[in-house]
């Protein structure tokens, strides 16, 4: 019995002695635990039913294809290849365009929000920039981005820098709003310049929206690639599903819409990571 | 010596809807170095906006403050501020935050690491240098707000509500931290607080203000604070003396407080 208790609760599946005792824990946050064991189960169930739904021969595997089918393409593709590159640099291609679109938004979003968030005359300026431009989804530019540069990584990367741009700016301005006026005050009195009440005030108070705003940014990019890929590309992961679709290749689909959720997936678990070890005082302060 | 003299300061808002607010009127005193002024008063009497004005965070309208003879435009290191809470740097270690003035500054390492030292011993928090903000009760970030503050050695400290959100039990101890302070360091203290019982036991001199206009309604010069060195805290408290003028003082804020509440009823309906 103990055996199994300890076992529950290892895997999110059980509750300690004080939250069985509690008699109110609908609305009561604290007392539902992540789950654990349910995520387990539905991976299970869902992976289940897509073997048996094939092996049954529920569905005809040009709308949804076997569980093996996809398997025997990601042995093939990652040996040999599909469309002149390899699995890996489709992977590749695409996350170098997220990483480089992505940092270049950083780097003009934040000075930018900051800007906005400490400046009249910024604020003002940019204010009805920014509002007009984060409301447009970022896909919409892409006829644009192609007339301008083709269909190379320039175009791509030009898109994603847009679809990080906008949501770091907003952020970096959320940060240096939730600035608390006693700590500039404490820092002004503490004989800090202008320049070093930026730099040591400013900046790391407002690190947690920042990376909120990257973890959101990242999530937004990686959709966009992808996206941009299937409609104009040589290589990436979203050009092997668009590849593969003109040929009714759903085993190569699926593979790659896996990989795109996998690796949306690990991103965001990375992301998570890095925060609570960057900035271990976010939502305790 | 670092007298600090606040010369018929006049303070005066205009609100968003046209009207003018005297947050402040004709408020003048001086301090000799080494006192410690603790100001009490019903909400909008401008006792916040005084402290801000001395702290160089507000012009005032009319009016000089000077400290040394030398008049203050803006805030400056020569003027700490102790805050009630949130004002320590959460990404900041307890020592790193007690450094962050000496640092700014650009102090030599050993110099800053030795005030560091001692400032920890001082407040009692010798073994926490290491700890993140977020992981210390709130009584030890106010230590540690109190430090901070001591370790650039400003002339005067300006204390905006620092024990307000401490509970009772902690709230005694620090005081005691804050008059151990006083007396070791020398400084002059502007204390600003809600409690009566703060004000009468830590006030070498008490200010109660009075709003619409803002202004100082009564002046008391009080033994509690020198007793408060040697003598036990609760003793002091429990004396028919400090009883006497307690009761003095709140019925007086009770009044000004009832008198708000009237203009407030009156005027609205």
């Amino acid at each position: 019995m103990t055996l199994i208790q300890t076992l529950k609760h290892k895997i999110g599946f059980g509750t300690d002695g004080l939250t069985k005792r509690k008699t109110v824990t609908f609305g009561d946050t604290t007392a539902v635990s992540d789950g654990r064991m349910w995520s387990f189960l539905s991976v299970f169930v869902l992976s289940i039913a897509w073997y048996l739904g094939s092996a049954l021969e529920l569905v005809n595997p040009i709308f949804w294809p076997a569980p093996s089918a996809v398997w025997d393409q990601f042995t093939a593709i990652s040996q040999d290849g599909y469309r002149n590159f390899s699995l890996w640099e489709h992977i590749w291609a695409s996350l170098y365009r997220i990483f480089v679109g992505f940092a270049l938004g950083c780097l003009i979003g934040i000075p930018l929000g900051f800007a906005m968030g400490l400046s009249e005359l910024m604020r003002g300026w940019f204010d009805p920039i920014v509002e007009f431009f984060r409301p447009i989804p970022p896909l919409a530019f892409i006829p644009l981005v192609i007339i301008w540069s083709g269909i190379g990584e320039r175009s791509k990367i030009l898109l994603l820098f847009f679809a990080a741009l906008w949501i770091m700016v907003i952020a970096a301005r959320a940060g240096v709003g939730s600035v608390k006026l006693s700590k500039i005050h404490a820092a002004y009195s503490l004989g800090a310049t202008k320049r070093q009440i930026l730099m040591h005030v400013i900046l790391p108070n407002s690190l947690p929206e920042i990376f909120t705003g990257m973890r959101v940014a990242m999530g937004i990019c990686w959709g966009t690639v992808v996206a941009a890929e299937l409609v104009a590309a040589e290589s990436g992961v979203g050009f092997m599903i668009m590849a593969a679709s003109k040929f009714l290749a759903t085993d190569i689909v699926v593979l790659g819409v896996i990989i795109v959720g996998l690796i949306g997936y690990a991103i965001d678990i990375l992301m998570r990571k890095l925060e609570a070890k960057l900035i271990p005082w976010k939502g305790r302060a | 010596m670092s007298d600090l003299v606040v010369n018929d300061v006049s303070m005066v808002f205009d609100t968003p809807n046209g009207e003018q607010v005297q947050a402040l009127h004709d408020v003048s005193f001086s301090l000799k170095q080494g006192e410690l002024l603790s100001i009490l008063g019903p909400s909008g009497c401008g006792k916040s906006t005084l402290l801000n004005i001395i702290a160089g965070f507000l012009a005032p309208t009319k009016g000089t403050v000077a400290l040394a003879s030398t008049e203050l435009h803006g805030p400056g290191s020569d003027r700490g501020m102790v805050f009630q809470q949130g004002a320590l740097f959460e990404w900041l270690t307890v020592a790193e935050n007690i450094s962050f003035g000496p640092q700014m500054k650009g102090m030599p390492k050993e110099k800053i690491d030795e005030t560091v030292d001692h400032l920890l011993q001082t407040v009692g928090l010798q073994d926490f240098g290491d700890k993140p903000i977020y992981e210390l009760s709130g009584g030890m970030q106010q230590r540690v707000a109190l430090a901070r503050c001591l370790a650039n050695d400003p002339d005067v400290i300006l204390m905006d509500e620092p024990l307000g959100a401490l509970d009772a039990l902690t709230r005694e101890k620090m005081q005691s931290l804050v008059l151990k302070l006083w007396k070791e360091t020398g400084k002059t203290i502007i204390l600003i607080t809600h409690s009566v019982e703060e004000a009468l036991f830590l006030g070498e001199k008490l200010f109660v203000m009075a709003p619409r206009p803002g202004r100082i309604k009564k002046q008391y010069s009080l033994p509690f604070a020198d007793a408060g060195l040697t003598q036990n805290p609760r003793d002091i408290k429990a004396s028919p003396e400090f009883i006497s003028t307690r009761e003095e003082v709140l019925s007086m804020i009770w009044e000004m407080e009832e008198e708000i509440m009237g203009l407030a009823t009156g005027t609205g309906g």
